[in-house]
């Protein structure tokens, strides 16, 4: 075969697959929206994560500012220390809330905060101090039953008291009618 | 006893064989590796292998892609419908493509269609003698025949494997969207906000590197390694082709597990 043709076709291939990596990134991948550049990171301790994972997504209001760093246990308090890296270009209040959210009933936990009203910004290396832990399924269906027991209790308390009163006045009222 | 003795020489041998086998074929990679500056020096050498092992390649590696992309598309919806989360199907195709599929699949069809080829091909001119004759005119065959071969599946798997996940996706594309009706924006937003650019897209690449260094290798180790005879170039070739799809599966599992531990 010619030399010139064979020179063509590998150029036409190396660049095809070039062209596809590319496509990769870009289409496929998050290579676009990936917070690659400027990020600070704060820190917030959470009594428990739940099966939040290092690299969730960090939310404020539904739009992704920031990625999980790192997640590390603090032997000394026995809580999780969580390490949020956050997009330069947003600026939180020091009074924000950080939450642990479900995304829908099943999904992935992901870092939701809520803005306070306070007037300096979060910086590099501070620390969220207000955060509320993730649900447990577990713990929040045991408190459900919990409730509903106790709940019970009281109805069946209530419903055995009114039986009683509702057997006296039945007991009551025949003889009342028998005698009059 | 002489049956038991007998048995046991058999494995005696059978296992220095291997051993042996597989000690040339690290010689080989190791002087392979030391003279390749040839294949650079004179990249028109690498070109011209790069023609023949990727360039040819591309027809089978595309199409076999995109029949891929299809019937995972199709299958994944079958199942993913029942749980009502259909939408999740581009993430589907594309995490399967991007992370197994596609190294592994373009790695086993690129042993069958280049890797006999080189197995052949450098059987055939040590049993015509050719290589010896380099040697007798001081051209040393590793670095003019065997490292521009080398260098140039290295190169071609990868971009092969980058092309086979893109057309496999554009197949799963094809089936899941125009065909079935699954929403067209769900299918790539998902996709993008489940597809990392260096945990899963650079570590396919770099699974593909992975596997073009071990197709190749075993090809030409395997050529150069073939009895000088029509068949033990015909068995050679047979064996590259389970050599190098049993290394793929196992370095994959292997890669895989290191990967997704990190």
């Amino acid at each position: 075969m010619e030399r010139t043709t064979i020179d063509l076709w590998v150029g036409i291939f190396v660049a095809m697959g070039f062209a596809a990596l590319l496509s990769l990134a870009m289409k496929v991948g998050n290579l676009t929206t990936s917070d690659v550049g400027d990020t600070y990171m704060v820190t917030a301790n959470f009594e428990n994560i739940g099966g939040l994972k290092p690299r969730a997504p960090v939310k404020s209001a539904g739009v992704v500012v920031g990625r999980v760093g790192d997640i590390r246990f603090d032997a000394k308090t026995y809580e999780a220390v969580v390490s949020l890296n956050i997009d330069k270009r947003y600026n939180f209040p020091k009074d924000t809330f950080a939450n642990i959210y479900t995304a829908g009933l099943l999904g992935e936990q992901y870092v939701g905060l809520e803005a306070g009203g306070d007037e300096s910004n979060l910086q590099n290396g501070d620390k969220i101090t207000q955060t509320q832990d993730a649900v447990v399924l577990e713990k929040l269906i045991g408190q459900f039953l919990y409730n509903k027991a106790t709940e019970g209790d009281d109805k069946t308390v209530k419903a055995a008291a009114s039986t009683e009163s509702g057997a006296h006045a039945l007991d009551a009222s025949p003889l009342d009618n028998i005698g009059k | 006893m002489r049956k038991v003795q007998r048995m046991f020489s058999k494995l005696g041998a059978g296992c220095i064989n291997k051993l042996w086998r597989l000690g040339a074929g690290a010689r080989l990679f190791w002087l392979t590796l030391i003279s390749s500056g040839e294949s650079f020096r004179r990249f028109r050498l690498t070109v011209r292998e790069v023609y023949f092992t990727g360039v040819l390649s591309l027809i089978i590696i595309l199409v076999s892609a995109f029949f891929v992309g299809m019937v995972l598309a199709l299958q994944g919806y079958h199942t993913l419908q029942k749980y009502g989360s259909s939408e999740a199907i581009g993430v589907l195709v594309a995490l399967a493509l991007v992370r197994e599929l596609g190294p592994v699949v373009t790695a086993l069809l690129f042993a069958g269609r280049a890797g006999t080829a080189i197995t052949a091909e450098i059987g055939l001119m040590k049993a015509t003698e050719q290589l010896s004759a380099m040697e007798m005119m001081a051209v040393s065959p590793i670095a003019r025949v065997v490292a521009p071969r080398f260098w140039a599946g290295v190169i071609a798997m990868p971009i092969l494997a980058t092309l086979f996940t893109m057309v496999g996706i554009l197949g799963g594309y094809l089936v899941a969207v125009p065909l079935i009706g699954v929403d067209a924006g769900a299918f790539w937003s998902q996709m993008q906000a489940n597809v990392d650019w260096q945990y899963d897209i650079l570590n396919g690449v770099l699974k593909s590197i992975v596997f073009g260094v071990a197709c190749t290798m075993i090809a030409l180790f395997e050529g150069y390694d073939a009895p000088p005879t029509a068949e033990g170039v015909s068995r050679a070739t047979t064996r590259t082709v389970v050599t190098s799809s049993l290394a793929v599966l196992g370095l994959d599992f292997v890669l895989t597990s290191f990967m997704i531990a990190v």
